[in-house]
């Protein structure tokens, strides 16, 4: 990953289902695992997803002296959208937080923050997934960030490659999302932050990058997160 | 499309209803199956089809009607108190004998509940979805695959027996992602809709839709017609998973999410030196009867698994008709079943025969 697009304040946007709470969830984890002195937090600004949502990795994140800030009654039966009070204040709070946003027009939500993700300088990174059919393609990803853009007047600042099928991702899967990411940041116009991979399901991915001839320093290993039914 | 695509399942619906050639969706949004609306909304006016946001769950089921009658494909979704909502029209549309889709991905209650996963409308679904003698075709897929590919097999199934399909989902399957083969549904041949109100064309005797009779013994014979299809569907169109059955000892019942989790659980269970196993009914009407009947032969016992108090149990019990003991486990109430919790359950029954 390229550190440098890091900032105190990282908000992380990107089409529905395009795996932002599991990559939002596990920036905070990596970059408290690199800070460990450093106050780390995640803010869930999800006003879309009933479920599946950050408060499931919860528990995970406190172990990890990683503070969830959640809407009071995330994954209850309290249907409607709900932001954490706490939010504003984190912005600019000392340390570093993560903000995971609803996708699509979930960014209408963080209209409300704009003035002070603004001033804080907040990075906005732009989450893609090839495999997600409305994305699927450089134009689609372009399309899809100028809406979120338009939603919540802030301009993303990098672009996050998590091209995965799910639990069927196989080392070809990521492999393949390459061109394809760096095309979506060419037609973004974005520098890209990192290509994800969840470790258990492609471990030996880093070993598949150099035979390939691609450089591995981009890839950013997640655990997976989000809730496990079965 | 021929490579997978990632999919929440709300989504598959709408895109392999749309790729099964219905064009018309009615529906008022309600959590937890909104996406197919929102879906449906986005891509229904590019394919030149027409998504409507009706004023009521009553509205769109009489929309729905409609549209069926004139011979298209169309379909409405909907959770579970908006399916109590549209039943006065289910009921009209199967005594009128129109094939249509009706989703129920479906949440906790009774009443208004709550928006978590459920399995409680399994007694509506196959029996009380309305008023009359009347039957829907139910089908409950049990991955974000069977979302897209039972949404298609609905609409043939529907459109070769004239009559309504039912796809009785859940919240987890309409919230969560899983890999979508477009690629893979088998083409029907399908009867000719001549009975469509379609216009005449000044050239065939007008159509009529309707579900009222004047005279008491018109509608008992068509009532005796209708179901001499249904016992065709019966015949036919049982569909069901089996998985570790052979030698299995204790065999679970359970459908969508819950199987899912019953198939970890059965893994589990024989690390523990328990058989177990899974027959899966993918089609809850018709019920796989004959084939658990057939199981009792082999099987010890049988354990129905549920997100709800007990429904599916009573027709395990029928199909098994006494010849070994059924029991059950479920949670309700938008609670989710753990792999752990229903191993513990078929250790207990393991150990008890």
């Amino acid at each position: 990953m390229n550190e440098s697009l890091v900032r105190p304040c990282t908000v992380v946007v990107g089409h529905y289902g395009s795996g932002k709470t599991n990559f939002a969830v596990n920036l905070a984890l990596a970059v408290k695992r690199r800070n460990p002195d450093l106050p780390a937090r995640i803010a869930d600004l999800d006003t879309v997803n009933p479920y599946f949502r950050t408060a499931d990795a919860a528990e995970l994140l406190r172990s990890n002296g990683v503070e969830p800030l959640l809407p009071e009654f995330a994954n209850s039966n309290v249907d409607i959208p709900m932001i954490p009070s706490a939010l504003r204040a984190a912005v600019h709070a000392p340390g570093f937080t993560a903000v995971d946003v609803g996708g699509d027009d979930g960014a209408v939500a963080l209209g409300m923050f704009r003035s002070e993700l603004l001033a804080a300088e907040a990075a906005v990174f732009f989450v893609v997934n090839r495999f997600r059919p409305l994305i699927a393609t450089p134009e689609g990803a372009r399309d899809c960030m100028e809406e979120i853009a338009e939603a919540s007047g802030l301009r993303p600042t990098a672009l996050v490659n998590n091209s995965n099928l799910g639990a069927e991702t196989a080392a070809e899967d990521v492999l393949s999302s390459v061109r394809y990411a760096e095309e979506c940041a060419r037609a973004c116009s974005l520098p890209l932050f990192c290509h994800c991979y969840m470790t258990s399901l492609v471990p030996g991915l880093p070993e598949a990058f150099r035979s390939a001839g691609l450089d591995d320093g981009l890839l950013f290993p997640m655990e997976q997160v989000t809730r496990q039914l079965f | 499309m021929s490579e997978k695509v990632l999919m929440k399942g709300n989504e598959a619906i709408a895109e392999a209803a749309i790729s099964a050639g219905c064009l018309y969706f009615f529906g008022y949004p309600i959590t937890p199956q909104t996406e197919v609306a929102e879906y449906m909304a986005r891509r229904l006016p590019k394919v030149g089809g027409l998504c409507l946001q009706a004023e009521s769950e009553v509205a769109a089921i009489n929309m729905l009607m409609g549209a069926s009658a004139s011979g298209t494909r169309a379909m409405t979704s909907s959770s579970s108190p908006g399916i109590s909502l549209k039943s006065e029209g289910i009921s009209y549309i199967a005594g009128c004998d129109l094939p249509c889709l009706i989703v129920n991905v479906q949440r906790g209650g009774p009443g208004l509940g709550g928006i978590q996963p459920s399995q409680q409308d399994y007694y509506q679904a196959t029996r009380g979805v309305g008023h009359g003698d009347l039957r829907l075709i139910v089908l409950a897929p049990s991955s974000v695959q069977e979302m897209a590919s039972l949404t298609a097999e609905a609409f043939d199934l529907a459109d070769t027996y004239r009559m309504p399909a039912m796809l009785l989902a859940d919240g987890a399957l309409g919230q969560m992602m899983e890999p979508v083969d477009f690629s893979v549904f088998p083409k029907r041949e399908l009867p000719e809709k001549d009975w469509a109100t379609n216009g005449t064309k000044g050239k065939r005797k007008k159509n009529i839709v309707n579900s009222l009779f004047i005279e008491p013994d018109k509608l008992e014979q068509s009532i005796l017609t209708r179901y001499e299809r249904y016992a065709k569907v019966e015949a036919e169109e049982v569909r069901y998973e089996e998985v570790m059955t052979e030698d299995a000892d204790v065999i679970l019942v359970a459908f969508g999410i819950t199987a899912r989790i019953a198939k970890s659980a059965i893994a589990a269970a024989r690390k523990e030196g328990v058989k177990a196993g899974l027959l899966r009914p993918i089609t809850l009407w018709p019920f796989p009867k004959k084939r658990l009947f057939e199981l009792a032969d082999t099987a010890k016992a049988f354990l129905s698994v549920e997100m709800s108090m007990g429904q599916m149990v009573d027709d395990v019990r029928l199909a098994v008709n006494g010849k070994r003991p059924v029991s059950f486990f479920g949670r309700t109430g938008g609670m989710i079943p753990s792999v752990e919790e229903v191993t513990a359950e078929i250790l207990k029954l393991g150990k008890s025969i």
